[in-house]
């Protein structure tokens, strides 16, 4: 769920209730709003999502610092996921893993596909300020590990949005060099989808938002389509 | 009418929020407290606990918890971290634990396909009969987030496969524990936990 201020808290919970009732294993927050430099944000609303939520949640966005960390687990979320912050400052992960555990430090990444290369982007909330990291997908993998990242979101820009499918070539690259749960994202636009990304790049799960947004997909029958695959999810 | 208070051991740095809330969707206010009266005087007692078994023993000895405990005699109930320190002991930092439970928490081995931390939904296998799992099927699932464990043994209520079965749930008498998050497992985790409330 992506959402700027001016979208009503309604909004957020009834969604969370949906997603809880449909059968979501998981649900991620992106608060865009806490991403700007500087911006002190009220994360009372997580408060608001844990009380409803019997599921666990993570909540990416303007983790900036131990201290933003501690506020927003403190209101109830389980995870925090870092994504640009890591890449301006890449001891922010070492601290965040030991002052919480690596259980519950996410790292997202955006990643790109230029001329048979992937590399890392930041700044991906504000596609004004979207730009190239320096850095290599597979190198920044291997490094949030090392670092004490306990899970990472593979975002594959080439695909976000376009619902062609998860990005497989990239996933299957990236599966060998992690060892902690992978998580697909982009890409996601139909129930075949999903069981290719599970079965081809053997991930641990699979993010979608624009699917389940607009009702094209219902959780509960894409999990059913999934158990008819072979694949093991929850009933 | 609101039901008893339930006594949260505060262990410290643990993140109990969403312990809190599920304990108020079941219509229990929670007390989190390090009070040896408050937790003696207590119906029921969860030790939670997030983080390593080293530090959170130490925490506990602090405040003399780690000799009040072992002498609780209504239903107490270890969750997560809090389950292996009912345990003899742990590899992680390799520190004696509360022993009122038998076995010593072990550290999983990575291999591919199997990351440590274990962490995401997985199914138990619970003994049938046992009051805890009421109402729920023989293999509900359940959200794990852990990288050590207590190994199956006569206390065992519930297994889970990781690699190998490990104690998903346990009881020595007065003594329960859940490897996993009942917090955190949708429906079946709110059974548990009203099961751990109604008939214990």
């Amino acid at each position: 769920m992506r959402f700027r201020d001016h979208r009503v808290m309604g909004d957020i919970l009834e969604l969370a209730r949906r997603y809880r009732d449909e059968g979501a294993d998981e649900l991620v927050f992106y608060d865009i709003t806490a991403s700007p430099e500087g911006r002190t944000v009220d994360r009372s609303w997580i408060q608001r999502v844990a009380a409803v939520l019997d599921i666990p949640f993570c909540v990416a966005g303007g983790i900036r610092s131990v201290a933003d960390a501690e506020a927003v687990l403190h209101f109830g979320a389980d995870k925090i996921s870092v994504n640009t912050p890591a890449l301006a400052n890449p001891a922010l992960l070492d601290a965040l893993a030991r002052r919480f555990g690596s259980q519950c430090v996410v790292v997202g990444i955006d990643s790109h596909e230029q001329d048979g290369a992937y590399r890392v982007y930041q700044n991906t909330g504000d596609p004004a300020r979207t730009r190239e990291s320096g850095r290599d997908t597979a190198a920044w993998v291997r490094e949030v590990q090392e670092r004490g990242a306990g899970e990472i979101v593979l975002n594959c820009m080439n695909q976000d949005g376009v619902r062609q499918g998860y990005d497989i070539a990239q996933l299957q690259m990236v599966r060998p060099l992690c060892s902690v749960p992978l998580i697909a994202s982009g890409g996601a636009g139909s129930m075949e989808h999903f069981a290719a990304v599970f079965h081809e790049a053997r991930v641990d799960g699979a993010l979608a938002a624009s699917v389940f947004h607009t009702g094209t997909l219902h959780i509960g029958e894409l999990k059913s389509y999934l158990r008819t695959q072979a694949i093991g999810v929850r009933s | 009418m609101s039901e008893p208070p339930v006594a949260i051991i505060d262990g410290g740095g643990a993140n109990i929020t969403s312990l809190r809330l599920a304990l108020a969707r079941l219509g229990h206010e929670a007390l989190l407290t390090t009070d040896h009266d408050a937790i003696r005087a207590a119906r029921h007692v969860i030790l939670p606990g997030v983080g390593a078994a080293a530090a959170a023993m130490e925490k506990l000895g602090a405040s003399g918890l780690d000799r009040l405990i072992p002498t609780l005699t209504q239903p107490v109930l270890g969750i997560c971290l809090g389950m292996q320190l009912l345990g003899e002991g742990s590899e992680e930092g390799d520190v004696a634990c509360l022993g009122v439970m038998p076995g010593r928490a072990r550290r999983f081995t990575p291999a591919p396909g199997r990351p440590v931390p274990h962490m995401g939904w997985n199914q138990l296998q619970a003994t049938p009969g046992v009051a805890l799992f009421a109402g729920l099927p023989a293999a509900p699932w359940c959200y794990f987030v852990h990288s050590y464990a207590l190994p199956v043994t006569p206390a065992t209520i519930a297994t889970c496969d990781y690699g190998g079965a490990f104690a998903a749930a346990a009881r020595a008498g007065n003594f329960l524990a859940v490897q996993f998050h009942p917090e955190r497992s949708a429906s079946a985790g709110a059974a548990i936990l009203a099961n751990f409330l109604s008939r214990y």
